[in-house]
């Protein structure tokens, strides 16, 4: 089988999994094979790609039904998109395991079974649709699956507090997707083409007035999906609610999706017009904004939505830098990003179950009561947290040493086109930003795991510190849920994504340089566009 | 390219009076907005398509310069759809919210296991009443039906 016919395949086989799920609805064995073996497929079929993409040096373009690439739908799968589609397939796989674990253990009371699966199976088709499209409307399509599957994950079992959080979370949603066409209707209208590596040519022959109109309006939309600030308000109040799992595959992946697409945006759509400036600006914010909301947050849940937000911003301030090496360390970070905040959701769910509560107020005991749970929630936390050696601390070296030769202007690495335009002074600025936002972080970890696992159970009557003089309760008061039991199934499923992310800092070297490649790839929109285009454009 | 003023100035009216009305705060009301400002985006596709002209079907004395361009037209049918599934699940969940609403924090008993007897009765009851009034409208309809069918026959 030729690379160009696995393409489609990594979208047909979720969906066509979703439908046999749902037929097979009352079979929840069955169910649970259908689902877990499509992913295996899928992130076989991704690893299979990621190889041949890699070795042909530029990637690989199918055109859907045979329509010749400007009218037809492209798919394009370069070393990005190999890369982002093997760690979200991993990613829900492992979290699928998870969900299943714990439904068997509370017969199917959170997950109702028999839509968990085929939902999940469309979100996982939505996302990977976004990460193959050739196309600004079918990315467009893409964001709508994962989004209509997202709306039903966030309000399953449809209990009042779902809904309520549901409702914020699908109405921000509908406001960037509108935003979202009535940007395509516009590039259309500017340029007369929706397909991505056309796009490239033509938005740069545009005045540079509009090419900054268009290109606002898709990173409004986008930003939205992301979760930027300051369009990242929606977040901290919708995610927590959900069931675990869900709120791990949430945090870890669909906000990455938006990040993606800026991606994108910045580096084939609109490589001639420069809002790196304004993109640092809202990475810093980013980061420091999102971070001082985590560390009045009592909930753990809560903390860790705010530290996704800030985190977020790293990858803003590496988009900005658009320099090989940034962008590089921003694709590790994705990578690094994903695994370790949807590990640490895992985690908090089997706290959540163990300890029968996820505030800091009421948490205690737990490093005596469950050692395997404590170093399950200590090596992704000192990983976010970016202690060395672990992937997050390489991450953030990645991007400051890239920020200093931005702000140094040794940015040598065959730049083609014009490069970050941020004065010196706010690159540095925006590094020390990152730096205190990482301090920051691991002191909201390590105050959580202070408080919840090295205090004695017996000290939490009338315990009072100055740790927790600031910190307040989830606005419904924290759910206090009872103890339940933590089936083997969650347990190891949370190890082996424990496992990825120590496997993600052992494997640094050979990774950084495949995210250097797929940089240098996409720091010259030429190559995309050849590769949709051989003979090249019209 | 030319477009239609007429197309334009309804596209600006859906977009001013969607949004107007998705910043109330009743669910239903958002969800109209939505829809508004959904078609508002629709037509502006259609406005992006250029100068209209025959239907985009080619055949033999088709001139190729004088039909429509089809993919616009493509996208809004695509828009339609999604749309059309959005509102069919926001239809859903506002009828969630106002049940749950109804029935304050025991709402969530009705479909869970009930833990509180009590409260599944109440709720349980609610349901029969609402059922109940089902029927009473149904046979006052149907009664002015009759009366109705009764009046034309005489």
């Amino acid at each position: 089988m030729t690379p160009a016919a696995l393409v489609p395949l990594v979208v047909l086989l979720p969906l066509l999994g979703a439908a046999s799920t749902l037929i097979l609805g009352r079979h929840r064995r069955a169910q649970m094979a259908v689902s877990t073996s499509v992913l295996t497929a899928v992130a076989a079929i991704a690893a299979m790609l990621l190889v041949e993409v890699d070795r042909s040096g530029t990637g690989v373009a199918v055109t859907v039904g045979a329509w010749p690439a400007p009218y037809g739908i492209v798919l394009v799968v370069d070393r990005l998109s190999a890369i982002m589609i093997i760690i979200s397939a991993l990613m829900l796989l492992g979290v699928l395991v998870y969900a299943v674990g714990q439904g068997v253990a509370d017969r199917h009371r959170e997950t109702p079974v028999s839509i968990f699966h085929p939902s999940y199976l469309i979100l996982s088709a939505g996302v990977f649709n976004a990460f193959i499209a050739g196309d600004l409307f079918n990315l467009y399509v893409g964001f709508e699956i994962l989004l209509s599957a997202s709306y039903v994950l966030l309000t399953l079992g449809g209990t009042g507090e779902r809904i309520r959080a549901g409702v914020t979370y699908i109405i921000v949603s509908l406001v960037s997707s509108l935003f979202f066409l009535s940007a395509i209707a516009l590039i259309y209208g500017a340029t007369g083409t929706a397909n991505i590596a056309q796009l490239s040519v033509r938005l740069a022959e545009l005045p540079q007035d509009v090419q900054l109109m268009l290109h606002l309006l898709l990173l409004t939309a986008f930003g939205i999906k992301a979760a930027v600030f300051p369009l990242s308000f929606w977040l901290p109040d919708s995610y927590p609610t959900a069931p675990a799992p869900v709120t791990a595959v949430f945090a870890g992946l669909l906000t990455k999706v938006g990040v993606y697409a800026i991606i994108r945006t910045e580096t084939v759509l609109f490589a001639e017009n420069d809002v790196t400036t304004l993109l640092m600006v809202i990475g810093g914010l980013t980061m420091l904004i999102g971070i001082l909301g985590a560390l009045t947050q009592a909930d753990i849940k809560r903390l860790l939505s705010f530290t996704l937000v800030s985190h977020i911003g790293y990858m803003i301030f590496g988009i900005a830098l658009s320099s090989v090496l940034g962008l590089a360390a921003t694709i590790y970070y994705v990578v690094h990003h994903i695994t370790v905040q949807t590990t640490l959701f895992l985690t908090t769910g089997l706290i959540e179950r163990f300890g029968g509560a996820t505030s800091i107020n009421r948490l205690a005991g737990l490093l005596a009561a469950s050692p395997l749970l404590a170093i399950l929630f200590f090596i992704p936390a000192l990983n976010l947290g970016g202690i060395p050696p672990f992937s997050g601390f390489l991450g953030k070296v990645g991007l400051f040493i890239a920020g200093a030769e931005v702000a140094g202007g040794t940015d040598a690495a065959g730049a083609i086109g014009p490069g970050s335009s941020a004065p010196t002074w706010l690159v540095w600025a925006v590094i020390a930003a990152g730096a205190a936002t990482s301090l920051i972080t691991l002191y909201a970890l390590t105050r959580f795991w202070n408080m919840a696992f090295w205090r004695g159970r017996d000290e939490l009557e009338g315990y009072e510190s100055v740790l927790l003089s600031s910190v307040q309760e989830a606005p419904d008061g924290g759910v206090v849920t009872a103890t339940r039991t933590t089936p083997w199934l969650m347990v190891s499923a949370t190890t082996g994504l424990v496992v990825l992310t120590v496997l993600l800092t052992v494997f640094a070297g050979p990774l950084f340089d495949l995210a250097g490649r797929a940089a240098e790839n996409l720091r010259d929109p030429a190559v995309y566009v050849s590769l949709v285009f051989p003979g090249g454009v019209e | 390219m030319t477009a239609s003023l007429t197309l334009v100035l309804l596209m600006a009216v859906l977009f001013g009076s969607g949004v107007a009305v998705m910043l109330e705060r009743s669910l239903t009301r958002v969800l109209i907005g939505f829809l508004l400002v959904g078609n508002g985006v629709n037509l502006l596709i259609y406005l992006m398509s250029g100068t209209p002209g025959l239907a985009p079907i080619l055949g033999e004395g088709v001139d190729e310069s004088a039909i429509s361009d089809p993919l616009p037209q493509a996208f809004i049918l695509t828009a339609i759809v999604i749309n059309l599934g959005i509102t069919a699940f926001m239809l859903a969940l506002i009828y969630r919210s106002w049940w749950l609403a109804q029935l304050g924090a025991k709402g969530d008993l009705v479909d869970d296991e009930a833990e509180l007897v009590e409260d599944a009765e109440e709720a349980a009851d609610l349901i029969r009443s609402s059922a109940a009034d089902d029927r009473a409208v149904q046979e006052i309809i149907d009664a002015s039906d009759e009366e109705y069918s009764e009046g034309r026959r005489s």
